[in-house]
């Protein structure tokens, strides 16, 4: 029915609970209903990647998918990397090559790159590549963003993962 | 860009499903991965009166091989897929058809199912289906069919799937293992759905083609089986006067569109081009793997 649903949720180990429309989108319920606006949306239509996170240790386009859809998952977004005030060596790859400069594209670059680090833990260029097209970015050509997910799988392996 | 109202019901059967679809008419949607439709609620180009989410229908998702088959449950993911043992033994064709489905992030909620009832001429899993020669399981109110891709593709994002109809199942038959393959798409962007793709299986020992299975995507409004390229090969062999023959009748065979991305005579001549890359490329794995 189109009543509002309740949705109980997990982001970065918190459980949240809202009451949402059916319709409305996991985008928008993180950051509108739980006020974590580090998730950005832009296309909303499965495009450009700025508003992907982690659905049960999966990157996914949370503009694509209902809010009540999420319901009992558990959500990772970019407010979840960093411990305290220290970055996940991700963000801090990605501050030490450049890989970002506006910053609209990076928490889904950063999410994307988690997973695709995730599956294939010593990518090749290629695969960089491949696994960051997912995201658009429309400022740095991509270059420091390859060579952030680079320098950030060394440092990731053999360490531990999120 | 927000989804219209709709009325959302989240079934845990597929005869609740079915119960759901029967009451609304033409009114309902099935909503599976949700990576085709959820944009088209975005725009607003779909507006049904009712959303009927599968993703809690129990045992609707799930890989198994029964009698020389590969089943698919409807809802198994595109990501499950990509990362099966089993289908990475009885189907690579499969696998590699699947890394060319959009991004890893649109696989890890896309599904064989919806891929295959939304029918989108340009996309990889109907063609595999096609080159496959597979079949897929429709339930509804009357009981359960089994349908051939012949039968069940009809024209641009529309295939023989009642109102009242889950499509529940794909199976697919385990390719034999000295078979070579390949799945060839050109497309402006990677991820990007291609203006033409041909998947590819052949067998045989160079010299000879003891089975020649070749397919389309993007170069019609449903899935090609390329007959009588197919005859060409399994007549004169896997030599390159052959690959160059079979491919030169693919482009022959195929009654593209013209669009925006790409016009009928470059889809004609990518599906020549695409044909003999994918058949060159089918020959160097064949043998075994």
């Amino acid at each position: 029915m189109s009543e509002p649903v309740t949705v109980r949720l997990t982001v970065n180990g918190v459980a949240h609970e809202g009451r949402c429309e059916p319709r409305k989108l996991l985008v928008d319920f993180i950051r509108e209903d739980l006020g974590l606006t580090g998730t950005h949306v832009g296309c909303e239509h499965g495009i450009c990647g700025a508003c992907t996170v982690l659905i049960n240790g999966e990157a996914a386009r949370s503009c694509l998918m209902l809010a009540v859809q999420a319901n009992g998952a558990e959500i990772a977004t970019v407010e979840g990397l960093a411990t305290g005030g220290t970055l996940h060596p991700l963000q801090e790859a990605f501050r030490e090559h450049h890989g970002l400069q506006c910053g609209f594209c990076t928490p889904g670059m950063l999410m994307t790159a988690l997973d695709l680090l995730r599956v294939n833990p010593q990518p090749t260029e290629a695969e960089i590549r491949e696994g960051i097209s997912a995201v658009l970015c429309r400022c740095t050509g991509y270059h420091g963003i390859v060579k952030a997910v680079e320098a950030a799988a060394k440092v990731l392996v053999p360490a531990k993962r999120v | 860009m927000k989804p219209p109202k709709f009325d959302y019901h989240a079934p845990t059967t597929v005869d609740e499903a079915i119960t759901l679809l029967s009451r609304y008419g033409d009114d309902a949607k099935l909503l599976a991965g949700g990576q085709s439709l959820m944009p088209l609620l975005n725009f607003r180009l779909a507006r049904p009166a009712a959303l009927i989410d599968l993703n809690r229908v129990e045992g609707l998702a799930g890989i198994r091989e029964v009698d020389g088959q590969v089943r698919f449950g409807a809802m198994t993911r595109q990501r499950a897929i990509e990362f099966s043992p089993v289908v990475a033994r009885r189907l690579p064709l499969l696998v590699e058809a699947t890394k060319l489905v959009g991004h890893l992030p649109i696989r890890s909620r896309g599904t064989i199912g919806g891929s295959i009832a939304h029918a989108d001429p340009a996309a990889e899993y109907p063609a595999v289906l096609a080159a496959l020669d597979g079949e897929v399981v429709v339930r509804g109110p009357r009981g359960e069919r089994v349908v051939k891709p012949a039968d069940f593709f009809q024209t641009y994002l529309t295939t023989t799937l009642g109102r009242d109809e889950v499509l529940t199942e794909v199976r697919l038959p385990a390719m034999d293992g000295k078979a070579g393959w390949a799945f060839e798409e050109f497309s402006r962007r990677h991820g990007d759905f291609a203006l033409v793709g041909i998947a590819a299986i052949v067998a045989g020992d160079g010299a000879r083609c003891t089975m020649a299975r070749l397919a389309t995507a993007g170069a019609g409004p449903v899935p090609v089986r390329l007959r009588a390229a197919e005859r060409i090969l399994e007549s004169q062999g896997l030599g390159d006067a052959a690959i160059e023959a079979a491919a030169a009748r693919a482009a022959e065979i195929v009654e593209p569109d013209s669009d925006l991305h790409a016009s009928a005579a470059y889809r004609k001549n990518l599906t020549r081009v695409l044909t003999e890359r994918a058949v060159r490329r089918a020959v160097t794995r064949l043998g075994g793997r």
